[in-house]
């Protein structure tokens, strides 16, 4: 793989842009592999890229049944933080945002990281006390966050309107080293990586059963035939409760429509991302100007790639309340994606009842942040059999009670 | 937009006008339970990507608890039927067998 600098940039510049050549590959599967991780979104790649990376392995592919990057990792709202609640949780996301930082170094090629800020408002006495308990956690945990006033919300985010007529703002949980990426990027650079260590990306390739012989996995029944692995990982987001099903087994996993929506570009107005959690809904502008706006997910179980539009009208009545100048503004576009919600909404990073094989699910409306902290500890527990970072996310915690439960730290938007 | 026919006042309700109670048919388990009988109650859900049994409330109607039969791939709907059975009866089946032949979900089919 040709690497990406400044003086490629020229190089190509020179010749009409005719050499770059190819980001990822496309090859023929192998009959066998050591490795096979069943879903190319952001989690799966860089399961794929750290199982390469920090153990060397690298006979691996990466299935995917539709287009690499198109599912949930295509379709979040690209907010990077940090700051939750349990230590189990803010070990994981702390670890995914540090490597974000290094991320388009690490992987040379661009993933536009913006640590530009994200807020969560407290908008009633509950949510002040709660996130100043977070803060206080926080800087236990040895994640930098901190509870600003009113007056330093309003300085950092001119665009907010603080005395709202139904919720005015007291308060704001504030992590000035959050932000976001370029979500497709992401994966783009995690895909070209893994080619370049000879990994195998499979598009189109869907898995329509799993085999397995005296309790072990054996292999995945694809659309391009049986391909043999050693080990299995399931990456899958919200059809994770359809894939372990091919495996023999439940999940305690509910899976929901989670929308967004992103207005017309307009000019640079709003240089942090701001989460409202009590009138639900966040909003930051991306690099094209556009307002990228995210909302809350359906009360019902669909896999439609679609909510129900009563929850994106109360998505932007809430956001004009927060944000009056958004009220004249036309919107774009608007998608869902499925989600995978857990009991305790903490993801499964996990064993599972088959043996070799592997879980990574139950991330639900919050994945993108984790990209890089879960493929680092879900490359490190496939290879290893354990991760410092994933112990205590096991499947295991359901039948124990001992529940990661973050519900209440970060309330909807997650 | 979801709408569901309340089998108890007959109204047809927008999905606004409801209440989601989550998946149907589930066994309860309590003191003397195993573990992980406690566990699949609690947690275990089919969560299927086809026909499915959820519980659903008649919230701004005659407040009472119903079931519904849907497709969670295209959001069609069987028909709903009373809350006081432990299974669908056999017209729901019928209907589900009609538009989806070899279905099944848990123990039914």
């Amino acid at each position: 793989m040709k690497r990406n600098s400044v003086f490629a940039v020229a190089r190509e510049a020179m010749r009409q842009h005719s050499g770059w050549g190819r980001t990822w590959g496309n090859p023929e599967a192998k009959k066998a592999y050591d490795v096979v991780i069943i879903g190319a979104g952001g989690h799966g790649l860089a399961t794929a890229y750290y199982l390469g990376k920090n153990f060397g392995i690298t006979n691996v592919a990466v299935i995917e049944k539709g287009w690499l990057g198109g599912g949930n990792t295509g379709r979040n709202t690209t907010i990077i933080r940090s700051n939750y609640l349990q230590d189990p949780s803010a070990a994981l996301y702390e670890k995914a945002r540090s490597l974000y930082e290094t991320m388009s170094q690490d992987l040379n090629y661009n993933v536009m990281f913006s640590p530009r800020g994200v807020m969560m408002l407290a908008q009633t006495h509950h949510e002040v006390r709660g996130y100043q308990r977070t803060a206080h956690a926080n800087s236990l945990q040895g994640v930098k966050t901190e509870f600003i006033s009113p007056a330093r919300v309003k300085e950092l985010c001119p665009i907010i309107n603080i005395d709202g007529p139904r919720y005015s703002v007291l308060g704001a949980l504030w992590q000035a080293r959050g932000g976001s990426a370029r979500h497709d990027a992401v994966a783009w650079g995690y895909a070209r990586a893994c080619t370049d260590m000879g990994m195998h990306i499979l598009q189109k390739t869907e898995v329509t059963g799993i085999t397995q012989s005296g309790g072990n996995v054996t292999g995945v029944d694809t659309s391009r035939g049986h391909i043999a692995c050693k080990k299995l990982g399931m990456v899958v987001a919200g059809h994770a409760s359809v894939v372990a099903n091919m495996a023999g087994f439940q999940l305690p996993i509910e899976s929901v429509p989670l929308q967004a929506l992103v207005s017309e570009p307009i000019k640079p107005c709003m240089d942090v991302v701001v989460m409202a959690n009590t009138v639900h809904g966040y909003m930051s502008q991306s690099d094209k100007g556009e307002m990228v706006i995210g909302g809350g997910t359906d009360a019902y179980n669909a896999y439609t790639q679609r909510g129900s539009f009563h929850h994106l009208e109360e998505t932007v009545r809430a956001l004009i309340e927060t944000f009056p100048m958004v009220s004249r503004l036309k919107m774009l576009r608007h998608w869902g994606g499925i989600v995978d919600v857990t009991g305790d909404r903490s993801p499964i990073l996990s064993k599972t009842p088959l043996g070799n094989t592997f879980i990574n699910c139950g991330w639900g409306t919050g994945g993108f942040k984790a990209i890089p902290g879960s493929g680092w500890g879900f490359a490190e527990l496939m290879a290893k059999g354990e991760s410092p970072l994933t112990d205590q996310f096991g499947l295991d915690r359901f039948r124990a009670g001992r529940f990661i439960d973050e519900s209440v730290a970060a309330g909807v938007a997650h | 937009m979801l709408i569901l026919n309340c089998p108890y006042c007959g109204c047809y309700k927008d999905e606004t006008e409801l209440s989601a109670g989550g998946e149907a048919h589930l066994k309860r388990f309590g003191p003397g339970a195993s573990d992980a009988e406690f566990e699949g109650y609690l947690f275990g859900r089919v969560n299927p990507k086809g026909v499915h049994f959820e519980r659903w409330r008649c919230a701004s109607g005659c407040g009472k608890w119903f079931h519904a039969a849907r497709c969670t791939a295209t959001l069609e709907v069987f028909g709903t039927y009373k809350a006081q059975t432990l299974k669908p009866p056999q017209a729901i089946k019928d209907a589900i067998s009609a538009k989806r032949p070899g279905w099944t979900w848990r123990d039914f089919s």
